[in-house]
């Protein structure tokens, strides 16, 4: 559905929301005022959606620079009254744990949620950390919807469970909660307060250690409020499917909506406890289900939080109630669960024989689909720029730290330019350890909002500790693998006002680093000269290799109708191969006959390939 | 009985697959079915494969379990090929014949298998397969872009297909701008026609 969907329809409305919509949606029914993020898979959508429509709604909403700023911007105005969120991908949430932790102890005055998307199985991810274990180390309480109805239910009813306790409240989610659609009926926008007010009261808000100490005590009295909250919340339910079960199931998020299924499609028998205010849990409701159950398992994705906090209350209790989960190996902590992982899991359980009616087909070697860089895309420019001014700088042993970002996927052949990778910003510090380390040239790439979100905090400590490296940002003009988001270096309309650009030359340079270059990847000649100058020095360099996104740049082409798609003589084409194996543009393709195209469809005019072929055999053959 | 169907949709970031799971909830909708659907975002868009899964009735969980897809839904053959752990004797499998070559083809690190011969494999195991030059279709409507509905089309013949076609017509009026309505309405059409006339041979 269209943004502006999600803030114009109307009470009664049925839709066919995304999680992440429902998340929007049912914040601003309970009076949303004030919102911040980095982007970050699964959680985008929610940023993308109020980038357009925050201003219309009233409610404030920016791109922070990354989630540790954002949680402080939020947190801050949640200070000052106002109902807030910031949200963001579970990893994130590292970035953010430092504001993230203490505001738990400062506590909050207007309903204040933090949502964190998990991404089981690493769909877009690095790891797959389970981010419910934030609210056993904070002690914030927590929220787990297990679909698109109940993440719109939790943040309408979060701000008021957020108020009553004044504590930051956790609401996570995972990749098959944010990202999956279902019908939800809207209800009424409500009233909202946007103007803050700031009280000031030391002991409440500065948690110098004498007030600290008093802070964690009153702490400790809300979780006692918070578990009663537990006990009685109608997100923590107990229903039933089949005839006198006897044998329980304790679940949460996405995993309960398998377990129906299940159970539905095999007519199993189960008592089923849904938990959704999975911190604090509801230790009395969870003793009574064990008491009243022979077997229970334990069916939640990746790590055993729940089955662990069950194990303790059944030893607590003495009850003798066989219970099963990820300790007894019945479940992995790798991956999310489907259909099948929880129908083998209970029909086992239920010693009942499994079933497979998958129909068998003749195998065959299906060639593999990875991610790959787009057509036009300028990071293959640079990278393959990079290849050359080694090969031209007689430099074999070269070692390329990578970032978070498309460019990641310069880990495929032919670039193979991803050599070691941790997180956001990662490539400026490894890029100093690797190069002290060994010695060798190293070539650290980085993206231009990875560069502002934490990179360059790297960058500085790489010119003060006096490293030798070559920085590459590789300034694309967007947050493109997230879906194109705006970042610091742009200029843009935030909440209807213009926010000033920042200037990444003017920045590197007011560092110190004395070789700073722009390039344009598109011109291939000049990126392959200012990579052999910078690879000539010792000490630290910084390459910027600007050129926005293809993608973007389509967008604006389809709207102008102008296009230019490049084509090969066959007549002059000598078949060497460079532009299929070196550079490796998707829009190319081969046939069987040996004969080098260009798919027309595909093709971006980017002009790289007409550049670098030796035997010029590639030309403009059409303007549209 | 209550209608159900689950659906399996698979091809390659930038087809328009997302588009087509849109139109289907919403057609749902038209119906008063309950709907729940899985999408794939993010890093997988770039080119590589993407999966939708759909499950429209009195269902709670986003995925379909193996062997338990209705109808399989496939921008593009090799991809189709890929998913049909999710098939059974009962599945429709309605693909794309048009390949699109991944860059571990071109770039020669691997081979493409013949589209004609996955077809006549799925047929051998006993499944029902209509195959649809999708891009030909979207071609003759007016626009290469409008494959997607092309294939939106030509499942929503299938016998199996529990969607009425005015529901999928107004679903297709509600999510495609009006500027591009008639293209894909005809896009619709062509996809229709083309499997109605294989499923009957």
């Amino acid at each position: 559905m269209k943004p502006r969907d999600i803030l114009e329809g109307k009470k009664g409305d049925k839709h066919f929301v995304l999680g992440n919509e429902a998340i929007v949606r049912g914040a601003l029914e309970g009076g949303l005022a004030f919102a911040a993020t980095y982007p970050g898979t699964p959680s985008s959508e929610i940023g993308d959606i109020l980038w357009d429509i925050a201003n219309p709604a009233g409610t404030y909403f920016e791109f922070s620079i990354n989630e540790k700023v954002a949680m402080e911007v939020a947190a801050s105005a949640a200070a000052c009254g106002l109902r807030s969120i910031v949200f963001m991908k579970h990893v994130g949430l590292n970035v953010a744990a430092d504001p993230f932790m203490t505001t738990v102890y400062t506590g909050t005055k207007g309903g204040f949620l933090v949502i964190v998307a998990d991404d089981p199985s690493m769909h877009s991810s690095q790891n797959e950390q389970d981010s419910r274990y934030y609210a056993e180390i904070s002690r914030a309480p927590m929220l787990e919807p297990a679909d698109p109805l109940e993440a719109y239910q939790m943040m309408k009813e979060g701000f008021l469970l957020s108020e009553q306790l004044q504590l930051p409240f956790l609401v996570r989610t995972t990749t098959r909660v944010a990202h999956i659609r279902s019908v939800v009926e809207f209800g009424e926008l409500g009233g909202r307060k946007l103007e803050g007010e700031f009280e000031k009261n030391a002991p409440r808000w500065v948690p110098i250690p004498a007030f600290a100490r008093t802070m964690h005590q009153e702490l400790q009295k809300r979780l006692v409020q918070a578990r009663e909250m537990s006990e009685s919340s109608p997100f923590n339910r107990e229903e039933a499917v089949g005839n006198e079960p006897k044998v329980g199931v304790i679940t949460s998020g996405c995993a309960y909506n398998y377990v129906i299924d299940v159970a539905e499609a095999h007519g199993l028998s189960l008592r089923i406890l849904k938990l959704g205010m999975t911190s604090p849990l509801p230790e009395k409701m969870i003793e009574k289900f064990l008491r009243e159950c022979r077997e229970v398992l334990i069916v939640e994705e990746l790590d055993p939080y729940l089955e662990e906090h069950v194990r303790v209350i059944a030893q607590r209790c003495r009850l003798d109630v066989n219970i099963k989960g990820k300790h007894d190996g019945t479940f992995s902590v790798m991956y999310e669960y489907n259909p099948d992982i929880v129908k083998n899991a209970l029909l086992k359980f239920l010693s009942k024989p499994a079933e497979n009616s998958v129909i068998n087909v003749q195998p065959v070697e299906l060639p593999p689909r990875p991610p790959v860089l787009c057509p036009g895309c300028s990071h293959r420019a640079t990278y393959y720029a990079a290849k050359v001014a080694l090969r031209k700088s007689r430099i074999k042993d070269a070692i390329f730290p990578s970032d978070i970002g498309c460019y990641t996927l310069g880990i495929q052949p032919p670039s193979s330019m991803a050599d070691y990778l941790l997180c956001m910003g990662s490539s400026m510090g490894t890029g100093c350890g690797i190069s002290k380390a060994t010695g060798k040239t190293v070539i650290a790439f980085i993206g231009d909002s990875t560069f502002f979100h934490s990179g360059v905090a790297g960058l500085i400590n790489a010119y003060h500790n006096n490293h030798s490296f070559l920085a590459v940002i590789l300034d694309n003009r967007t947050t493109a693998m997230t879906g194109h988001q705006p970042n610091p270096g742009l200029s843009c309309e935030s909440c209807g006002v213009a926010s000033p650009p920042v200037d990444i030359e003017g920045l590197v340079k007011a560092i110190g680093i004395e070789y700073v270059k722009t390039v344009d990847p598109y011109s291939v000649d000049d990126t392959v000269t200012a990579f052999q100058e910078a690879l000539s020095r010792k000490g630290l360099s910084v390459i910027i290799s600007r050129r926005e996104c293809a993608l973007v740049s389509a967008r604006v082409r389809r709207k102008s109708g102008k296009r230019t798609v490049y084509g090969i003589k066959q007549d002059t084409c000598s078949k060497c191969y460079v532009c299929v194996t070196q550079f490796a543009c998707p829009a190319f393709y081969k046939e069987d006959n040996g004969s080098v195209h260009i798919n027309a469809a595909l093709c971006d005019g980017c002009s790289v390939c007409a550049q670098i072929c030796p035997t010029k055999s590639i030309e403009v053959k059409d303007h549209e | 009985m209550n209608k159900s169907l689950q659906l399996v949709i698979v091809g390659v970031g930038g087809q328009g697959i997302l588009t087509v799971s849109d139109i289907l909830g919403t057609a749902a909708i038209e119906e008063g079915l309950n709907a729940v659907m899985s999408e794939v975002h993010g890093m997988a868009q770039r080119g590589g494969v993407v999966t939708t899964e759909m499950k429209i009735g009195n269902f709670s969980s986003p995925l379909v379990a193996d062997g338990e897809a209705d109808i399989i839904l496939g921008f593009e053959p090799a991809e189709a090929y890929r998913i049909l752990t999710k098939a059974s004797k009962k599945t429709r499998v309605v693909t794309n014949v048009e390949p699109l070559i991944p860059t571990s083809v071109s770039i020669g690190q691997a081979k493409y298998p013949d589209v004609q011969q996955l077809l006549q494999n799925m047929k051998d195991s006993g499944l029902s397969v209509v195959g649809v030059n999708a891009v030909e279709l979207a071609s003759k409507a007016g626009s290469a872009m409008a494959g997607n509905v092309v294939m939106l089309g030509a499942m929503s013949a299938l016998d199996n297909f529990i969607l009425s076609r005015e529901s999928m017509e107004k679903a297709l009026k509600k999510r495609i701008s009006p500027k591009l309505l008639d293209v894909n309405l005809k896009a619709f059409e062509l996809g229709y026609e083309s499997a109605r006339k294989k499923g009957d041979s």
